[in-house]
């Protein structure tokens, strides 16, 4: 039997009409990274799809997906364009930011080159703004040893508040673990306590007289510091959002009883 | 009572006021100390570093002097291994198509099928596909694999990085040199990448000059033209090396070209400063070896031979069409080459060429086998298979000097994106004006630079 369409439930159904084809799976997770980290040989390591691996800055302009299973459900892969912050103007950046705050997926990996991890954390810390539900890939594991490095993985995760999972993509190592500890995120078995980068002291102070008052127009909202913040940077499809109302219809789907999930997920298996 | 949304965005702009201008700037400072902080407390030097062959290697091919030099020589070197190893193939495959048509036509007519079907099916649709196949796949296959090994080494940000003071000149973005690059594989992928490229000018100007640089569609085009006029005045023993140097040249020429436009683009209508970016290197990667192959046979190969095949057929049917349907004692292709002569003629080509231009506007791939279809039109001769008597054929028949086949290039070059590449550019742009420039520049170009190289040559020679 074909398990039904999860367009139809109400978490999903913003996703849907962002294009993603989201029939037949249970969770969405998506990808993000910068540019050249390896993103595009995760995915396929994933989904065992061959998106071409292209070895240069900027391969992947335009979302691609796929799908995976682990644990009897079903994830949804998305691809987002590499970039190297979720504050600029450019397009590619405006797709993965908006993926995140509207799309909402039920888990982010940012994957990371462990040969640049400084300029990478700045990407993963930007996403932990974002999103509670978050996995850090150390990416290409093999090519930080070479040049004599040693990622202390633990550490990270610790300082980070979010699973870190080292990997070698391009040889499939690690990818299993990757996929666990998704699971674990999505589940709720992992719990996640993302650090959230401090302000600037007048930025903060902004930041507090904006909250409250989001939270009062969309209660429920997850992210309300990161919508202030984006307000405070002036971004049009934030304000657009708020103003529209549907920042405040996406918060009471979050708030819905978690309920749906599990009784959904009966009905596929009992088709099964 | 809930604030109102409104409220909340007087709110957000008023703080936004207070807290001046930088504020994104003083937001990614604050990630990036954190970001330091953090590496510093979980990365450490184990001390066991390795010779760095990436930076060695990167200061000879970014070199200011070796690196453009190193540059051709590796492209030249990637046209004359495709040079080298397509010829006998095409060969081959031409011979075993064409004894196939003529077996299959034979068959037909000996079932008592009518002399329009036969005609239609085999020597239109069947033989349009014959000779794509045969003209175009061979060199596919050795092109597309060269050029994803360089690609999957990390070549191209090299050439990006090694091109970026020349686009700068132009008024052009960096990142253009590497949009560039991709339009060699094919001009419409080209655009869709120049959404690396941050500023709307910039990026439009990547756009609009993206199809100065020849599409893999229209390298066969080349390489044969290369092979048969340019190198047929050399010793065979240099011939190979020739064809390639004359195909790395019309290469050059197009990167001239993109330059150009570029500047006088980023001079009138889309005048502008070039803005900076970092650009980075990523480190030498081992390609692996089976993804190359597949990426480059199934998903470029396969792709590009297929869609050059989903349009040589109707083309086929249409030339078999316009070659035996009679009008006042003509054929209706005898009516269009003698109207687009003129105008060949003017531009040091001829009206077959012009005809085959405008039935291969789905597809460039298509233009040199509808251009043979055109010439040996209803006549039954099929064994033109083999660069020599292709040579033969339009030479001794048609009249071809080295000046058609040096205009040819130079149309092949300059001239109109295929419809497909002209699609994206409105998809990327949602604009009917900058598409209709990104059709019609080139065009309007290939003609001014061909009547030019024609009136020149004509005079010199």
């Amino acid at each position: 039997m074909i398990a039904p369409d999860c367009g139809a439930c109400p978490e999903h159904a913003q996703l849907a009409s962002m294009g993603v084809d989201i029939g037949h799976c249970d969770h969405i997770v998506a990808l993000a990274g910068n540019p050249n980290t390896g993103k595009s040989s995760v995915f396929n390591a994933l989904t065992g799809l061959r998106q071409h691996v292209g070895n240069w800055t900027g391969k992947t302009v335009t979302r691609a997906e796929g799908a995976f299973a682990f644990g009897g459900k079903r994830f949804k892969l998305v691809d987002l364009p590499g970039t190297y912050s979720l504050l600029s103007a450019s397009q590619d950046e405006e797709i993965s930011r908006n993926f995140l705050l509207f799309g909402q997926p039920d888990c982010t990996v940012v994957v990371t080159d462990a040969t640049a991890l400084e300029r990478n954390l700045n990407l993963v810390l930007q996403v932990l703004e974002v999103t509670d539900h978050a996995v850090v890939c150390v990416n290409l594991m093999d090519e930080a040893a070479r040049k004599g490095l040693d990622v202390d993985v633990r550490s990270l995760s610790r300082d980070l508040g979010v699973p870190v999972v080292p990997t070698v993509a391009r040889r499939k190592q690690g990818m299993r673990d990757l996929v666990s500890t998704v699971a674990d995120v999505v589940s709720g078995e992992t719990k996640t306590a993302p650090l959230r980068v401090e302000p600037p002291s007048k930025v903060s102070e902004a930041i507090g007289n904006l909250v409250p008052l989001i939270e009062d127009l969309a209660p429920g909202v997850p992210n309300a510091r990161w919508i202030a913040l984006r307000l405070l940077d002036g971004d049009h499809r934030v304000r657009e959002a708020l103003l529209s109302g549907e920042l405040a219809e996406m918060a009471s789907r979050q708030r819905q009883p978690a309920i749906s999930r599990p009784s959904r997920l009966t009905a596929i298996s009992g088709n099964l | 009572m809930p604030h109102s949304a409104q409220s909340i965005i007087d709110l957000s702009d008023q703080l936004r006021r207070d807290l001046g201008g930088g504020f994104r700037d003083r937001m990614v400072t604050a990630v990036y100390e954190h970001a330091q902080e953090l590496v510093s407390r979980s990365v450490h030097e184990t001390g066991a570093k390795k010779w760095d062959f990436d930076q060695r290697i990167d200061r000879l091919l970014t070199s200011r002097w070796l690196g453009l030099p190193l540059m051709l020589l590796l492209l030249g070197l990637v046209f004359w291994v495709t040079i080298q190893a397509a010829n006998v193939p095409s060969q081959m495959l031409a011979n075993a198509f064409f004894a196939f048509e003529s077996a299959a036509a034979g068959m037909f007519e000996s079932l008592g099928a009518p002399w329009w079907l036969t005609g239609l099916v085999w020597h239109g649709v069947f033989r349009g596909l014959a000779w794509v196949v045969s003209v175009m796949l061979p060199p596919m296959a050795v092109f597309f694999p060269a050029f994803t090994i360089l690609e999957d080494l990390g070549y191209l940000p090299r050439v990006a990085f090694n091109l970026d003071w020349l686009f700068r000149k132009a008024g052009a973005h960096g990142k253009q040199a590497l949009t560039m690059a991709m339009g060699f594989g094919c001009n419409a992928a080209g655009i869709t990448s120049t959404r690396i490229i941050d500023s709307p000018r910039e990026r439009l100007i990547a756009i609009l000059t993206n199809n100065f640089v020849p599409c893999n569609g229209r390298f066969p085009t080349l390489i044969m033209l290369a092979v048969i006029f340019v190198a047929a005045a050399f010793p065979p023993a240099l011939a190979s090396i020739i064809a390639a140097s004359a195909v790395v040249t019309v290469v050059l020429l197009g990167i001239g070209f993109t330059l150009l436009v570029s500047w006088a683009l980023s001079r009138t209508v889309l005048a502008g400063e070039a803005s900076a970016f970092t650009l980075e290197l990523p480190p030498y990667r081992r390609p692996s070896v089976l993804r190359i192959l597949y990426t480059s046979l199934i998903d470029r190969t396969i792709f590009v031979l297929g869609r050059a095949m989903l349009t040589a057929a109707p083309a086929g049917a249409v030339i078999w069409i316009l070659a035996n349907v009679q009008a006042g004692g003509q054929s209706l292709a005898a009516h269009a080459i003698e109207l687009l002569g003129p105008t060949g003629e003017a531009i040091g080509l001829d009206g077959v060429i012009l005809l085959a231009y405008i039935i291969a506007i789905p597809a460039n791939e298509i233009v040199v086998p509808t251009m043979l279809m055109c010439y040996l039109g209803a006549s039954m001769m099929m064994d033109v298979a083999a660069y020599d008597q292709i040579q033969a054929v339009l030479v001794d028949q048609h009249g071809w000097t080295m000046l058609t086949a040096v205009n040819l290039m130079l149309f092949s070059l300059l001239h109109n994106p295929c419809a497909t590449t002209i699609l994206t550019i409105w998809k990327e742009t949602r604009s009917v004006k900058w598409t209709a420039l990104g059709g019609l520049m080139p065009l309007a170009i290939a003609f001014a630079v061909c009547f030019l190289s024609a009136q020149a040559g004509r005079l010199l020679l």
